[in-house]
């Protein structure tokens, strides 16, 4: 099968996230979306290493997992203790960093 | 022991003893204090006999003996060595400065007695004798500068020692601002000497400088004018000499010691040390001696009505360190020293004396008030006649041979040299007329009411207040306290008097012209190489003809006085109504005090304002307002791009990404 297709899902999917990241102002559907970007690129690495014949792209992949579920975790963990403080779980609110 | 260990041990027990006394000042009892600062100094006298005895073993040629303990710092192949240089120089002045410290180490052992500042007394004292012994044995320019700080420094604590008494602290910042000065002359001087010689060993530069100066090049006056700027503050010469007067305020001792025998006299040793640079700049040791002369005349002057008993002998020491500093800058090396050593005897005894008769007056200094102590203080009084003998040139004391040779010298070198012959002689005449202007106002004539009531056994005393401004005073913490210590009581001061008056009286027979010439012969040593002094020999008619012509002066001004104050008392009255512009002039010591207020302090307060007011709160604080206003302002702008809307952030990386991308696909495309 041909690359592009692969590549324009890959594409699709990142903008989905991307798009999601921008809209959404809950922090769950925010780190959702997160996710989608990050899968989408694996789907990319994944693509060329076949179309390459070259296992490197699959490492990456890989190492992008561990990556997400890192990244997940302390996003999560955020997340909980949002809540537990009883704070709106809404990110335009969480503006205590601002200049 | 070699010449040069004694020389170490010279160093150490002053130093030790320094240490003992400030490290113990809490645990030692009584007058231990005093008997360990006099035991110390005493036996950097013996040490100093024993390097003498050292040096003559050695022949004249080969008596100049340097020794190094270590390098303590060198740079760019330069060394500064701790190092010392034994020669007939130095081990003469060694055995001046350690000979009479140790009597007035003595004296104020009992003089002191009263005082709650006894042991801290004694600290500084001793470290002031480690300090000039350093600055008189130093083997280079580097460790003379050290030892010229620390004389400085012991003479700041020293004079400002009644610290709780404002006129004694200001006298001492004085006395400190201006010796800062000539430290800076003598620094200034030091640098330029490296950067010509590459050297600062004195035997080192003495032999670069004939070959790398020309005669009167002007680097090499450059330099010996530095060093004359050092010397006269340090010698309390004019312009620099207004902090000595002042310097009065410090206990009697103090004046004895560091203000007319010893530390007054490093400028004359520093002129005696560096003749072979002086020798290649003629001119800068001819404006010396004139310096010399003119300080030597008007201190003279100034002598004449000054009426606090120890200004008086404060300026009669500016006056004769102006003789010393005469005879070493027209070549007259050994005569100019013969000089500062009978100079130091007889002067250390008149302030002992001063102090005696001040502690008889309870404190009180003004000669007007004084008079008739000839019964009260038979001792003190015979010992102030002896000094005040000497100090006039009496013949046969000590300064009549002293002065001579000076004054003799510079007539034989003829010339322009007549000048201070003429000169001296005039002020020889001054100097009589005030010291016996001392004799007879405290000695003879109506006793005081003190001197009434100490002929009945009763000595004097008075609240502790301040004899400048008359202010109550607490005694606690240091001040001449309720007991006063007279020479009649305290055998130490007796015979540390007796010691130096022996002095004043016979020190001069060991220098009579044609007869015997010891000072002369030791110190060839090290002038055996100059050119000036050994170019003009002084016949013996000249040199008997000098005796007679300063003979005459001496009774002249004893004989005036004499007249003034014994046959017409109250005559100076009259004298001074009808000249009261001289008078006024003299008794403002010619206005130096208030010429240099307003030469130097009063443009450096307004050049101080004018930093403050101008350049500190319009231009350097300009300049570091509009740098963080700048700077704040800038960041106000940049931080309304931190929102704090996460999506916001987001976007901007998205849009970053997006641009990005579409650059490369241009670029690549």
């Amino acid at each position: 099968m041909d690359l592009t297709w692969y590549l324009v899902l890959s594409a699709l999917l990142f903008s989905i996230g991307a798009g999601g990241v921008l809209v959404r102002r809950s922090p769950l559907v925010i780190l959702l979306c997160l996710e989608i970007m990050l899968n989408s690129a694996n789907l990319a690495l994944i693509a060329f290493s076949r179309s390459l014949g070259d296992a490197d792209g699959q490492i990456f992949a890989l190492i992008v997992m561990v990556v997400a579920a890192c990244e997940v975790v302390v996003g999560l963990g955020l997340i909980v203790a949002m809540y537990r403080r009883r704070l709106p779980l809404d990110v335009d609110e969480s503006r205590g960093l601002r200049g | 022991m070699s010449a040069t260990t004694f020389g170490w041990l010279i160093l150490a027990f002053p130093l030790v003893g320094a240490i003992v006394i400030g490290l113990g000042f809490r645990v030692l009892p009584g007058r231990s204090a005093g008997a360990i600062g006099t035991a110390s100094i005493g036996a950097a006298f013996v040490c100093s006999v024993g390097a003498l005895i050292g040096l003559l073993d050695h022949p004249v040629e080969e008596r100049q003996l340097a020794d190094t303990l270590y390098d303590y710092a060198g740079a760019a192949g330069i060394p500064f060595e701790l190092g010392i240089l034994v020669d007939p120089l130095s081990i003469f002045m060694a055995l001046v400065v350690t000979g009479v410290s140790t009597m007035i180490h003595l004296y104020s052992f009992a003089y002191m007695g009263g005082d709650a500042g006894y042991r801290r007394f004694f600290a500084y004292l001793n470290f002031f004798v480690f300090s000039m012994l350093l600055l008189v044995l130093a083997g280079n320019y580097a460790l003379l500068i050290v030892g010229w700080a620390f004389v400085g420094y012991a003479s700041y604590a020293l004079i400002s020692f009644w610290y709780r008494r404002d006129t004694a602290t200001r006298a001492g910042m004085k006395a400190f601002v201006i010796n800062v000065v000539g430290d800076i002359g003598l620094v200034f001087a030091a640098i330029l000497l490296i950067q010509q010689l590459g050297a600062t060993e004195y035997l080192a530069v003495f032999e670069a400088a004939p070959e790398a100066f020309e005669t009167n090049e002007w680097t090499i006056v450059a330099i010996c004018l530095l060093l004359l700027v050092g010397a006269f503050a340090k010698s309390a010469q004019i312009p620099f000499h207004t902090w000595l007067p002042d310097a009065m305020e410090g206990p009697t001792p103090v004046s004895a010691l560091i203000h007319a025998a010893t530390m007054v006299t490093a400028g004359v040793y520093l002129i005696a040390r560096s003749f072979p640079l002086f020798e290649l700049a003629p001119t800068a040791a001819d404006i010396g001696a004139f310096v010399g002369l003119a300080t030597l005349i008007i201190a003279a002057t100034i002598a004449l009505v000054v009426t606090d008993l120890k200004r008086i002998i404060a300026y009669s020491t500016m006056s004769q360190i102006g003789y010393m500093v005469v005879g070493v800058s027209i070549g007259a090396y050994s005569a100019g020293l013969f000089h500062l050593m009978t100079h130091a005897f007889f002067k250390a005894l008149l302030f002992m004396a001063a102090g005696s008769i001040i502690a008889a007056m309870a404190a009180n200094q003004n000669i007007d008030r004084m008079g008739g102590f000839r019964k009260a203080l038979p001792w003190t009084c015979g010992l102030l006649i002896i000094g005040a003998l000497a100090l006039s040139g009496f013949p046969g004391t000590s300064g009549f041979f002293s002065k001579d040779e000076i004054l003799a010298f510079a007539a034989e070198r003829g010339g322009m040299y007549w000048i201070f012959a003429i000169g001296g002689y005039l002020a020889a005449i001054l100097t009589a007329f005030y010291s016996f202007r001392i004799v007879f106002r405290v000695v003879y004539g109506e006793p005081c009411k003190e001197a009434k009531e100490l002929e009945g056994g009763h000595l004097a005393h008075a609240e502790p207040e301040n004899p400048a401004t008359g202010e109550p005073e607490d005694t606690d913490v240091g001040f001449p306290g309720p007991d006063h210590w007279i020479a009649e009581r305290a055998f130490p001061m007796k015979a540390a008097m007796t010691v130096l008056g022996v002095g004043a009286l016979f020190a001069g027979f060991v220098q009579v012209p044609g007869v015997t010439e010891v000072i002369t012969h030791f110190l060839e040593g090290t002038f055996e190489d100059s050119t000036v002094e050994n170019s003009v020999e002084v016949s013996e008619k000249v040199a008997y003809i000098g005796l007679l012509v300063g003979g005459l002066c001496a009774f002249l001004g004893i004989g005036a006085a004499f007249y003034l104050y014994i046959v017409a008392p109250g005559s100076t009255l009259r004298l001074r109504d009808r000249a009261h512009g001289v008078h006024d002039f003299l008794f403002h010591k010619w206005y130096f005090d208030e010429l240099l207020d307003a030469l130097v302090y009063r443009p450096a307060i307004a050049l101080g304002r004018f930093a403050n007011d101008t350049v500190e709160r319009v231009v350097v604080q300009g300049i570091v307002r509009g740098a963080s206003g700048g700077v704040g302002g800038l960041s106000a702008t940049v931080r309304t791009a931190q929102s704090g809307f996460v999506r916001f952030y987001a976007l901007l990386v998205v849009a970053g990404l997006a641009g990005l991308g579409a650059y490369f696909l241009i670029v690549s495309g």
